[in-house]
């Protein structure tokens, strides 16, 4: 009896670690690819038998992207654009959320429910607006067209909204009693404590910053403002694909990011996911 | 709360500007957009004129049909599968923990763009997945350049790009189930699947809600996936509502019809959403 019941368990043991391991694989198999083909020449990725080592032409390929695209300008777009956002969509969402979680104020719940149920309406139907009001002003084709749109991004008030709730409001209140301002209450007392929620949230919104796609596409049309995205999307469907560029390209656009995942786990998830969760 | 009444309405009032101008007012103006024609050189109002061509349109209904598919295929069964790896990874017996969490989220890292680019090589006629195929003697599939395996190869790569962005959501849920629970349940004689239909998924129901929602959204928005794994082909077979959002608007530059499109985008998140409200019976 006991006999039967341990091997069964070791089967189910057994079982589980075969099921991940398959997972394991399928989840990192395409990121070994991607560094074998970006350090091989295009036809190597489509060989039989096939290539399963990394090769030696990383430079070339990334010689030969940097030709098509202007690779290091499109990482300086990306980034500027990207880190630009961040900090100033950090602080609207800071200072707002903090005035939606601690000041009671006429219109406070109307605006808030408003927020919120924006993020029901797809992006998507934003899109055509946005583009006729950038073409009217001269705007597209500039840093403030890939930056402005989604500066007010509700999902972000809402998890500081969440943080800032937290806070004990006993402290903000003997501040005050000691004569400290409002602003000082802010700046020096509560967002010191906030720098996890603070790092989540910049995760998030960089993240979005970074693989936003559909509203750059459309924005932008010269090769010297593309973002990373953009210029990987435009390497491909041309009738003959290098595919060692595309390759070196994905590679730049992914592995910083995963570097910064690694290091940052726990952020990087709460902010991903949304801190609501923990 | 006694505190100078300026103050608040300074905080907010960044938001609030930029929330106007580059998010409420789009929206107002594309539903406007909707109800308008363009001809001659100027706007003028059609009524439902860009609906009733949307009945119509053969293509809108590929569209929609499509995102149908592409839905009920990906969404049930990545997040069952989510939700069984946060099962095993919750379970206490496993080691390596840690390091499966990880790697199973580290898709999730990774750009639309990137990860569809790096898939359509992948899934070439002669790429990579199928040589492996015929290593163990498979034959090849056309993954996009058939309309079936084009939806299947999409599917495919969304599956990839978010299990474990919903296994790690799940993963907090179930932390927070108590362990007395299951102790009960076993004392009582329920096995492990017993116990997984009985406590587990009642006690995921706000997170299964949550992560659907999600999912929804984000399947009738699906815009990256098409536009760079398969660009909408073969034959329209993979062509989406976003894609169509995209053509209308950007490539023929019909804004109005592009908006009777997003608008349509619209209603049916909050139609599905407020089903699946409905469905998980969720009262807050």
């Amino acid at each position: 009896m006991m006999n039967t019941n341990k091997s069964k368990r070791g089967l189910g043991k057994v079982g589980m670690y075969a099921l991940l391991l398959l997972f394991l694989v399928i989840s990192i198999f395409p990121f070994y690819w991607m560094l074998v083909g970006s350090t091989n020449t295009s036809d190597k990725m489509f060989t039989s038998p096939p290539t399963l080592l990394p090769g030696s032409e990383f430079m070339t390929n990334l010689n030969n992207l940097d030709a098509t695209v202007g690779i290091w300008r499109v990482l300086f777009n990306s980034l500027l654009v990207s880190g630009v956002y961040v900090v100033i969509a950090l602080a609207v969402s800071a200072t707002s959320a903090y005035a939606f979680a601690k000041y009671d104020f006429k219109g406070k719940n109307v605006i808030f429910t408003i927020f919120i149920l924006s993020m029901m309406i797809p992006y998507q139907a934003t899109l055509i607006p946005l583009f006729q009001m950038m073409s009217s002003y001269n705007l597209l084709n500039t840093y403030f067209a890939l930056i402005a749109p989604q500066l007010c991004y509700p999902f972000a008030i809402f998890l500081m909204r969440q943080n800032f709730a937290a806070f004990p409001t006993e402290l903000m209140e003997s501040a005050r009693l000691d004569g400290a301002s409002e602003l000082k209450i802010f700046m020096k007392i509560v967002l010191p404590s906030m720098k996890p929620a603070l790092a989540a949230t910049s995760i998030f919104l960089f993240m979005f910053q970074w693989n936003n796609f559909m509203w750059p596409l459309v924005a932008i049309t010269s090769q010297d403002m593309y973002t990373f995205p953009v210029a990987l999307s435009t390497l491909n469907g041309v009738s003959f694909t290098d595919y060692g560029q595309v390759m070196v390209g994905i590679t730049i656009a992914t592995i910083p990011i995963m570097i910064f995942f690694l290091v940052l786990q726990r952020h990087f998830i709460s902010g991903m996911l949304g801190s609501a969760i923990k | 709360m006694k505190q100078s009444k300026k103050f608040p309405y300074l905080f907010i009032a960044p938001a609030v500007i930029l929330f106007i101008v580059f998010t409420a007012y789009p929206i107002i103006a594309s539903l406007y957009l909707s109800f308008q024609t363009y001809e001659g050189g100027s706007y003028s109002f059609a009524g439902l004129s860009n609906y009733t061509r949307l009945l119509e349109d053969s293509i809108f209904w590929k569209a929609l049909g499509n995102t149908f598919i592409i839905f009920i295929l990906q969404v049930p069964i990545m997040l069952l599968m989510a939700m069984a790896l946060a099962s095993v990874l919750n379970s206490q017996l496993l080691k390596l923990k840690g390091f499966f969490r990880v790697s199973f989220f580290l898709p999730a890292v990774t750009s639309l763009v990137a990860y569809s680019l790096l898939f359509s090589i992948i899934l070439q006629d002669n790429g990579i997945l199928n040589t492996l195929l015929n290593a163990i003697g498979i034959e090849n599939i056309p993954w996009l350049s058939d309309p079936f395996w084009a939806k299947i190869s999409i599917v495919m790569a969304m599956m990839w790009r978010w299990t474990g962005y919903n296994m790690i959501i799940f993963l907090a849920a179930l932390q927070n189930i108590p362990d007395h629970m299951y102790e009960a349940a076993s004392i009582d004689g329920a096995g492990k699947i017993r116990q997984f239909f009985s406590i587990t998924i009642p006690n995921l129901k706000p997170i299964i809600l949550f992560a659907g929602i999600l999912s929804t959204i984000g399947t009738l928005q699906l815009f990256d996936e098409p536009f760079n794994l398969t660009q909408g082909g073969p034959a329209d077979s993979t062509m989406t509502l976003g894609l169509y959002i995209y053509e209308n608007g950007f490539e023929y530059f019909d804004f109005s019809y592009g908006s009777a499109v997003a608008y349509v985008v619209v209603v049916l998140v909050a139609i599905l959403s407020y089903f699946q409200f409905k469905v998980t019976g969720e009262k807050s």
